[in-house]
């Protein structure tokens, strides 16, 4: 067993040596949320999504694009849960440019549910030019879009912990990330700011949310039911641009467990089905 | 293995047809009669396994493709809108994405169990070829495939592989033009990649009815490597048993790609995939999927870029010579205690390059490629030097003797337990 | 080909029972598998979204002039019809037409002069003629289709011709005095 033993060894401590010196960089790793729609049986928290699409609409949207998302989604079964004539009536207070008409020109109308989230600037270069040079990124799949690393051993556990919310905790961790550079790091250019969890910390984004800065729904006490700070303004619209990017969460973990248990109890089947077949074999042996 | 055909038509029409098409006594005596060794164990169900998967991905292709817009602009918006507004549109590219992903699990399975059971030997020098050709044309498809989303990984991904061609002298450059169908990847690029992604996989199917066919011809390995000498005793009848027991290990099988298309549906694919192709800028680390990751890392070993494509070629097509390179006549690593031992090694060091792919190219792993880099030609070299002087275990005489307990050599059971642990896919 | 086997013929019951489970389970698996390839063919959420209603508004349609837009990609002519069409459709008796309905049944009460119709011929779903000032009408002051003859009245029925039935009449309501809501 001398070469199974030798390659084992070598394998083990490339992997050893080398996965802590380059695998996990100089980034620092967000820390693990808890998400409701983590998990086999994960759910979108429905007030947490409103909440997160509060936000959004409120501060994100005034510089970030959201093109694949329709305002009929808004509505759609496994979403924020508003209703039809919420989003409608939410639709009516937008206007949108459409056309042409005959006489060949574009016109403004109210927003219907079918149209997109509508766009603060017509084009990337228009978004450049009024944000420093920096692109705001479109925030529909963002949520999908954003990782970090893992490293050995921890992306093999992944696949049994089905942890997968690598995005909405950097999101988050982003969102609450800005800091003072600390003290010896290079002088922060115009249009520069630090965030810890941002690779290589300079990020063109200003810190974009401050506490009290969106009003959530009261409760019956006349308080807010969640806290109005950074931390909880965080973790909500990472929740909602996690429902953006896979706004079919819910079903999908739904309709898996149906077909899981159909595999698990068809596979039993198949399986002393074939054990009856072999068993006519005459002279049937202990093996397979 | 043949034999004569067993297929009795009862009625009048089967008879008509039989006498002008014997298409019905082609399917009994290749699906029905055909006789398999009685002794297979699970790892041969992966030839079932990976009809069904080729078969699988065909029709979630097909269906995707009703609603996919091959054009730079609007591929990604395209994908998306599959994701969000088909009906079951998510579960069909999720069963196609990770359906790729599965096909390579089980080629790399199949690949492996013939590896360690000779299956390569002959007289099943073509057969194997033949497999070596099929998994020839899954990578091209798969990698095409990969670019359709026209994500920036599809985008560099595509830029990088087609960007190998210009290590060929003189024609290089003009081969990449030709593959673009412009001066960068573009939009032309895309349109052949995806006409060429439709037209592969029907390709691939007819090189798998050829493997089927050579398989029925020669007739099927098995895990002593002993040839079948009486087919009363030493087979069973494709239909029911091994029909039944690809069956079973085909849901099992199921039971995994399920779980990840419905729980970690993007676990085997990038983060950076969900950006929109940006030939501005780069992302900050990338690699293929990771079926390719050990050929990536061989490519990276060289610092010679005309030796690394070279030499990652070489990796796939020194597979093809396998049954001339390995000296011993004994087929099954069973019975073959030192070759064992470097099969084993040889399996550890694909998953190592693996997982070097996967690294950034800098420092220590490119040291450690190049070391396991030459460990991989080092098993071909070992196959060809071991069967020169290794002393093999005593075979058995017969399948049946083998199944039955009148053991000279390996024990059945012991070749069970031995291959519960099964060669894994990470290849 | 003789191979080693024989049925020993014991608990046949017990593997009938197993074997009849086991493909009952791989029919209903294949046929969930089916749910997916099937459903996907049916019109998705955009499009369904895209065919929600419009509104029209009918004042600049002249008397006795049609135009034609599309609902839920579907051709439809609103034409604003002249007394002597409406005095026509009306008189005619309706037992005699190869598929009988009243002009009244056609229009909405109070706003005879609009005919709203879907535009394509129920014959082979060919545009007729008839919208624009110079179109010929054919034998009845409606529409005329070119591709087998069909002829329509100015109530959109079809009165000589291979098609079989009249224009059909998609949902509307009248949300004001000239102005509809189509859907």
């Amino acid at each position: 067993m001398i070469p199974v033993r030798l390659s084992l060894a070598a394998g083990l401590a490339v992997m050893a040596l080398a996965g802590p010196a380059f695998g996990a960089g100089d980034r620092v790793k967000p820390p693990a949320e808890t998400w409701s729609f983590s998990g086999p049986f994960g759910k979108f928290d429905q007030a947490q999504l409103q909440r997160g699409f509060k936000v959004v609409k409120e501060v994100c949207a005034s510089c970030h694009s959201m093109n694949l998302i329709k305002l009929r989604n808004l509505s759609q079964p496994g979403g924020p849960g508003f209703t039809a004539s919420q989003v409608a009536a939410l639709a009516a207070t937008y206007t949108v440019k459409d056309g042409p008409n005959e006489s060949g020109e574009m016109f403004d109308r109210p927003g219907r549910p079918a149209d997109a989230f509508p766009a603060p600037f017509p084009n990337e270069q228009a978004a450049r030019a009024a944000s420093g040079g920096a692109y705001p990124p479109d925030l529909s799949v963002l949520a999908k879009a954003r990782t970090y690393e893992r490293g050995f051993p921890w992306f093999i556990f992944d696949i049994f912990t089905q942890y997968q919310e690598q995005g909405p905790d950097y999101i988050t961790a982003l969102l609450r990330g800005y800091t003072e550079p600390p003290a010896g790091h290079s002088p922060l250019l115009p249009g520069q700011y630090f965030n810890t969890y941002m690779p290589g910390n300079l990020i063109a984004m200003p810190q974009p949310l401050n506490d009290g800065q969106v009003e959530y729904p009261k409760g019956p006490d006349g308080k807010p039911q969640v806290p109005e700070t950074v931390a909880q303004y965080a973790k909500d619209v990472s929740a909602f641009m996690m429902w953006m990017a896979e706004p079919h969460l819910e079903a999908r973990k739904r309709i898996g467990m149906q077909v899981m248990l159909f595999l698990i109890i068809f596979a039993g089947l198949l399986y002393y089905t074939k054990k009856k077949v072999w068993s006519r074999l005459p002279e049937h042996a202990s093996s397979h | 293995m043949s034999g004569h055909s067993t297929y009795q038509p009862k009625t009048g029409i089967e008879r008509w047809l039989d006498a002008r098409l014997p298409i019905v006594r082609l399917m009994h005596d290749s699906a029905v009669s055909y006789p398999v060794p009685r002794n297979l164990n699970y790892l041969w169900t992966f030839g079932g396994i990976l009809m069904f998967m080729l078969v699988a991905q065909i029709i979630t292709g097909v269906v995707l493709v009703m609603h996919y817009t091959p054009h730079a602009t609007m591929a990604f918006n395209s994908v998306e809108h599959i994701m969000r507004d088909v009906n079951y549109g998510w579960l069909l590219r999720y069963l196609h994405s990770n359906g790729a992903s599965m096909f390579f699990v089980a080629v790399y399975i199949h690949i492996f169990r013939g590896l360690y059971y000779g299956s390569y030997k002959a007289p099943r020098e073509v057969l194997w070829i033949l497999g070596v050709v099929i998994f020839l044309l899954m990578m091209a498809t798969a990698f095409m495939g990969y670019v359709l989303p026209w994500g920036q990984m599809s985008f560099w991904g595509a830029t990088v592989i087609t960007n190998l061609f210009s290590a060929l002298p003189v024609i290089g450059e003009t081969i990449v033009t030709f593959l673009w169908g412009g001066y960068s990847v573009d939009n032309p690029t895309l349109n052949r990649f995806f006409s060429l992604h439709y037209l592969l996989p029907f390709m691939i199917f007819g090189v798998v009815i050829l493997h089927i066919w050579a398989l029925h011809v020669v007739g099927q390995n098995n895990p002593t490597g002993v040839e079948v000498k009486n087919v009363a005793k030493d087979t069973v009848p494709f239909t029911p048993y091994a029909t039944i027991k690809d069956l079973f290990g085909m849901v099992c099988f199921m039971f995994v790609f399920a779980y990840f298309v419905f729980y970690q549906p993007n676990f085997m694919g990038h983060a950076d995939n969900y950006i929109p192709a940006n030939p501005a800028a780069t992302p900050a680390h990338i690699v293929p999927e990771w079926y390719f990751l050990p050929f990536y890392a061989i490519l990276r070993a060289i610092p010679d870029k005309l030796g690394g494509v070279i030499a990652m070629g070489a990796a796939i097509a020194i597979l093809a010579f396998l049954p001339w390179i390995d000296t011993s006549k004994i087929k099954s690593m069973t019975y073959r205690p030192i070759a064992r031992q470097f099969f084993w090694a040889f399996l550890v060091v694909c998953i190592a390059l693996g997982y070097l792919g996967a690294m950034p190219a800098e420092g220590g792993y490119v040291i450690a490629s190049q070391i396991f880099t030459v460990l991989y030609f080092g098993y071909f070299v070992a196959l060809a030097l071991i069967g020169i002087f290794e002393r093999p275990r005593p075979l058995p005489a017969s399948i049946a003797d083998s199944v039955l307990g009148n053991l000279q050599g390996g024990s059945g059971a012991r070749l069970g337990a031995a291959t519960a642990s099964a060669p894994n896919a990470k290849g | 080909m003789a191979h080693a086997t024989e049925t020993t013929g014991t608990e046949t019951t017990r593997r009938d029972f197993l074997m009849l489970a086991t493909g009952a389970a791989g029919i209903v698996g294949a046929g969930a598998v089916l749910v997916p390839l099937i459903s996907q063919l049916a019109p998705d959420a955009q499009t369904v979204a895209a065919g929600a209603p419009i509104e029209l508004d009918l004042a600049p349609i002249a008397e006795g002039q049609a135009i034609k837009l599309f609902w839920r990609g579907k051709l439809v002519f609103v034409r604003h019809r002249t007394k002597k069409e409406i005095d026509e459709a009306r008189a005619v008796n309706v037992a005699t037409l190869p598929d009988p309905q009243s002009d009244q049944d056609r229009v909405k009460e109070g706003h005879a002069q609009f005919l709203v119709v879907y535009g394509n011929c129920t014959h082979l779903g060919c545009v007729p003629l008839g919208n624009a000032p110079g179109d010929p009408k054919g034998d009845y002051d409606g529409w005329f289709c070119p591709c087998h003859g069909s002829h329509y009245d100015s109530s959109g029925r079809i009165r000589k011709g291979p098609a079989p039935l009249n224009l059909p009449i998609p949902p509307y309501a009248f949300t004001a005095d000239t102005k509809i809501k189509i859907g």
